[in-house]
């Protein structure tokens, strides 16, 4: 099969390759980016560690050819950080609040908190638990999970008012 | 999980995709969200030469409710129908259903179009656009034509569509003002098919019941919208005795098989609560 010329966008940089079309976006971010934050759980469109942030949507990237993401624009945890590198405010919360235990399933509850938030600034816990419920954490950390994204709801909103 | 190859295309309008199908015959398949294929696809239990991404097409998209007809383009996302105004106050029985597919990455990918045409009996979209009698708009090399979503299933995977055609959107009467509703689902977790679904339209006038349409979702190889059960409704009062004949009728219709969600029996019992509660619920909506 011939080789298939991709370009996106990546946390905020462009990248332009040359691909098998069947490689899934998540082994392209992985082996040929190099960006290891976004995690291959189960390789089965289940548990949501692989999640990345798609031109406004969370995605499963282990349920993507490379090809269906040309042309758009990604963010991986690793573009949620602050400018000057720091952790950003989710990701500070989720350490604040021990939002995870072994950490293999936080890239992508990060990733999907990110866009909930974003469409929803003020959930319920009721809210957060559906619009988290594609990522699972098999230590079953959900508790502090949850936690962490209340708490980062309220700082990203305290963030915002300090801002006008 | 690395599927067999194939060559990609990704056509900005219809003939241009039908062409491709064209040419390449049953070596060509189309792709939606993807999210019912890629898994297909990972397993080996789907291989295809060419690959069709049908997402550049913006023919393909789009709600629009005008006058008596709602039109939904078949490209239009899970997430689209979630967050659809016109769409939540013409026919919320959608997104109550859209509700419960999958979860939000899926939404956010899976497609109407997609969960209708694939011919999956798991999926929630063919029951409940047979209990919307809405009709399914086929575009092939010979032009277009419409199938009635309750003539589309013959088994499982199996339907009305032909290889070379594409399913490319879906026309549903609007439901009249004071249309109650309900989409029911039982599954075990988040993200499970449903051991048990169902969708309920019904008006009432002056306590009596004058019209009905019943769907029920996983419970046999194709959606099953069970006349019998919505005809034991209409003229009654929707007192118990009628609700015990739609339940008995639907129960006839259906003709589940043992899996890991249960034996038979066990889905014949959640298939009668699944309905009792979707009837309870549209009842109490109806106005």
């Amino acid at each position: 099969m011939a080789k298939q010329h991709v370009k996106m966008t990546v946390n905020g940089k462009e990248v332009e390759a040359l691909a098998d079309p069947r490689t899934l976006l998540i082994h392209f971010l992985r082996e040929d980016l190099k960006i290891t934050g976004p995690h291959i759980g189960c390789e089965t469109s289940h548990c949501g560690a692989c999640t990345v942030d798609i031109d406004g949507k969370s995605v499963k990237s282990c349920t993507m050819f490379v090809g269906q993401a040309h042309g758009a624009d990604i963010t991986t945890v690793e573009g949620l950080v602050n400018a000057d590198g720091s952790l950003g405010v989710i990701q500070e919360m989720f350490r604040e609040h021990h939002g995870l235990q072994c950490g293999y399933c936080t890239p992508g509850m990060i990733t999907r908190a990110h866009r909930l938030l974003q469409e929803n600034p003020t959930p319920t816990e009721e809210d957060i638990r559906f619009g988290m419920a594609g990522n699972l954490c098999r230590c079953t950390g959900y508790q502090n999970i949850v936690k962490a994204v209340a708490h980062a709801a309220d700082a990203l909103n305290a963030q915002k008012e300090a801002a006008e | 999980m690395i599927p067999a190859g194939f060559e990609y295309h990704r056509p900005a309008d219809v003939a241009s995709a039908l062409a491709i199908l064209t040419t390449h015959g049953d070596e060509a398949r189309v792709i939606a969200g993807g999210h019912s294929l890629i898994p297909m696809m990972k397993l080996r239990m789907a291989e295809m030469g060419h690959l069709v991404d049908l997402q550049d097409i913006t023919e393909l998209k789009g709600i629009s409710v005008d006058g008596d007809t709602i039109t939904i383009g078949a490209m239009t996302t899970q997430h689209e129908l979630i967050t659809s105004d016109a769409l939540a106050e013409a026919a919320p029985i959608i997104r109550e259903a859209a509700l419960v597919i999958a979860d939000p990455q899926v939404r956010y990918m899976g497609t109407i179009g997609g969960n209708v045409a694939n011919g999956d009996p798991g999926n929630d979209m063919p029951g409940l656009m047979q209990c919307l009698d809405a009709t399914y708009i086929l575009v092939g090399p010979d032009g277009m034509r419409p199938v009635a979503a309750r003539e589309f299933y013959e088994a499982a995977y199996f339907t009305a569509r032909e290889d070379e055609e594409i399913l490319t959107q879906i026309s549903i009467p609007r439901p009249a003002p004071g249309t109650g509703y309900a989409y029911e689902k039982q599954k075990r977790k988040i993200g499970d098919y449903a051991t048990a679904a169902s969708g309920v339209m019904l008006t009432v006038a002056g306590g009596t019941c004058t019209s009905a349409s019943i769907a029920m979702t996983n419970l046999a190889d194709t959606p099953i919208w069970a006349e019998a059960a919505g005809a034991a409704l209409v003229g009654s009062d929707l007192g118990e005795d009628a609700i015990t004949a739609a339940i008995a009728a639907a129960k006839d219709a259906i003709d589940p098989v043992a899996d890991n969600r249960g034996p038979v029996e066990f889905k014949m019992h959640v298939a009668g609560v699944i309905l009792r509660r979707a009837i309870d619920r549209a009842i109490a909506r109806a106005g």
